[in-house]
């Protein structure tokens, strides 16, 4: 196991490297370049060429590329241009906390609904209850992130007035980094957010729980198990539900990449500071450091998250063996 | 139930000469896809709005991109102030102005006084042109890749497979959005020369769609590449290809008419369940203005357009968002249907 995780990362850093390599070559061979223009007019010449100086941009795309990464090792991810006094490092210290809480508790709320929908649902297969869950799953699946946030905006904050209608309520300093405290105003501004990042995971989770439960329901150690005149609940919690839950592992994967892009429209669409939010507004602008050292970030998640998911895999599944 | 019984019971429905003859899994399939109701209406969804795309032009009441400063921002069922000969010369035959077709915004209208129930009718085109185009291209890509890969075997396949892992690794959305980035600046600079040249101008001429099928096909293939290659390794050692090769067929013989027949069928329901998720990223690259440019409507960008009036105007977003909602929602349907259908083991157990 430990082999396997060591070659996985050993594996990751060359893609890393490949993937911000591509970004990077690709943001600087845009049009344009980030002191093309003060404010409406454009910037004289001389003093775009000194700016240039003063941030490397004059000097070869290669060495560029390997100052960046090596400054990366001391965490340093590169200066903001139009934003001098900040750097890259700054704005994700200020934005990924934020995407952090919004996206873990998206994914708790979908594990909170999704599991005991989908153990309801497979209990009383074939049911009313069975028909109406597996028929509201579909349903809540196909309502797209951008239908689902202006809805929940508009019935319950412009027309209920339960919620605010935009922002996120957490204030830094955060408990190890990403911890908010806990209070009236963060609950308010989570919960329409989360519930519309959340809803999609949980009725996916809720449909994998129930087809991984049925499934074990039908097989012979279930019907030994209730051959020797255990209870119920126990065949069902003892015996069936870890087994039932390994398809839902194999969901994280997708669940995650899911997750990063439903936060690009939700994080836009309720005005969230976070990195979903800051990518989308970096389009137009020329901050290169920033757009690449995101696109890391993005990478460093979804390896980290899919080397989790294959972890957790062969720990609820002792087949699986990755020598 | 016995197999006598079920025979009994058959002769007693009058299907006994069908249980007989036997069916192919097509027709099996076929009979279990029409018993599904929910599918049959979501197929039947998706029809009318393919054919509302077909006749968009005679559908829509006005021009989607003509624009009336008069009447913006207009409440659905509100009526249209002619103040321009701009009726005379647009209202059609069957929708002269007394009627209501040509007088009244069914679906109100947007910002810049554009009729939101003939945009929407437009945008189907974008939709579902989406669908068909990024899915085609999808399982083109991934059918020649993963074939390729899994009859090669050995080091080609190996070193092919590694060449999906790595890309699974890569955060392929937000390097296409760096990419649409790129071309669209490249496109407004007005590159008219060479290969690039070539692209942004069939780019203009799909109204700014080519990104966005280049964009969804590049991101979608390798769930496809990985599929189709597990098929063509379970099929290849198969003894009918064997047979095929013992009579002396050729390689290309034995792919084109005997894998990828096979390969094709669960690689078509596996695309059916993702096209759903092809409409959504469109949507989503429309939101953030990646996605078509204006004035072609799509539904994502009428939603990016009309939320950020929403309090005053929810019209603006209700509309196109439920559009988006039912098609994405008949899709699912037909997708599940199809899988269902297919997929023999789920079969008599549902």
């Amino acid at each position: 196991m430990l082999r396997f995780i060591i070659r996985r990362v050993l594996i990751a850093i060359p893609t890393i490297l490949l993937v911000i390599l591509a970004t990077f070559v690709l943001v600087q061979a845009m049009p344009g370049g980030p002191f093309d223009a003060v404010g409406q007019k454009a910037m004289p010449e001389h003093i775009r060429i000194i700016l240039e100086r003063r941030y490397g941009l004059d000097k070869p795309l290669y060495e560029q590329f390997a100052r960046y990464v090596l400054n990366i090792f001391k965490g340093d991810f590169g200066p903001m241009f139009r934003q001098p006094g900040q750097s890259v490092s700054d704005i994700i210290g200020q934005t990924f906390p934020i995407s952090i809480q919004l996206g873990s508790m998206s994914l708790v709320l979908g594990f909170a609904f999704g599991i005991p929908i989908g153990i309801i649902a497979a209990l009383n297969h074939n049911g009313i209850i069975d028909y109406v869950m597996t028929f509201l799953a579909v349903v809540t699946i196909s309502i797209p992130v951008l239908v689902l946030a202006p809805l929940l905006i508009y019935v319950f904050a412009v027309q209920l007035d339960w919620f605010p209608v935009a922002f996120w309520g957490a204030h830094p300093p955060f408990f190890l980094g990403f911890i908010p405290r806990i209070d009236q105003e963060f609950v308010s501004h989570a919960v329409l957010p989360v519930f519309t990042l959340g809803t999609g995971s949980a009725a996916a989770i809720a449909r994998l729980t129930r087809a991984g439960l049925l499934e074990v329901l039908s097989s012979d150690y279930i019907r030994t198990a209730r051959a020797k005149g255990l209870r119920e609940r126990i065949v069902i919690v003892v015996h069936a539900l870890k087994n039932s839950l390994i398809p839902v592992v194999t969901i994280l994967g997708p669940l995650l990449a899911n997750l990063l892009t439903g936060a690009f429209v939700t994080e836009t669409m309720f005005a969230i500071n976070g990195i979903g939010r800051r990518f989308v507004l970096s389009i137009g602008e020329r901050e290169y450091f920033l757009q690449t050292s995101l696109v890391l970030l993005y990478g460093l998640l979804l390896i980290g998250g899919n080397l989790l998911v294959d972890i957790m895999y062969a720990w609820v599944d002792p087949r699986i063996r990755y020598d | 139930m016995t197999p006598e019984k079920k025979l009994e019971a058959l002769v007693n429905d009058g299907n006994a000469e069908e249980y007989g003859r036997g069916r192919s899994p097509g027709q099996d399939a076929l009979r279990e896809f029409r018993r599904n109701k929910i599918a049959v209406i979501g197929v039947f969804f998706i029809a009318i709005v393919f054919l509302v795309a077909i006749f968009a032009p005679m559908l829509s009441p006005y021009d989607f991109a003509q624009q009336n400063t008069y009447n913006n921002r207009e409440k659905p069922f509100t009526g249209y102030d002619i103040t321009t000969d701009y009726a005379e010369e647009n209202c059609h035959w069957y929708d002269t102005p007394l009627e209501w077709g040509c007088t009244v915004f069914i679906a109100g209208s947007d910002a810049l006084g554009r009729d939101l129930w003939s945009r929407m009718i437009y945008g189907t085109r974008v939709s579902l042109s989406v669908a068909l185009v990024a899915s085609s291209v999808s399982v083109l890509i991934g059918l020649t890749y993963g074939t390729i890969s899994g009859f090669a075997g050995g080091r080609v396949d190996n070193l092919m497979m590694r060449v999906v892992d790595f890309l699974y690794a890569v955060p392929l959305l937000p390097i296409i959005i760096m990419m649409t980035v790129y071309f669209k600046a490249l496109a407004r600079q007005g590159v008219t020369t060479g290969f690039m040249g070539t692209v942004i101008y069939l780019n203009k001429s799909t109204g700014g769609l080519l990104f966005v099928f280049v964009a969804i096909g590049a991101l979608n293939w390798l769930a496809m590449a990985r599929q189709a290659r597990g098929q063509v390794l379970s099929y290849k050692e198969k003894e009918f290809v064997e047979a095929a090769r013992a009579l002396g067929a050729k390689d290309g013989h034995i792919i084109t008419k005997h894998l990828i027949p096979n390969v094709i069928g669960p690689l078509l329901i596996l695309e059916s369940m993702a096209i759903p998720g092809y409409i959504f990223y469109e949507a989503v690259l429309s939101l953030i203005s990646l996605g078509v440019d204006p004035p072609t409507p799509s539904w994502g960008a009428m939603i990016n357009e009309g939320y950020q009036t929403l309090r005053s105007n929810p019209h603006l977003v209700l509309f196109p968002g439920v559009a988006l909602f039912l098609t994405t929602l008949s899709f699912n349907f037909m997708g599940d249907g199809l899988r269902d259908a297919f997929d023999a083991r789920l079969r008599g157990r549902k």
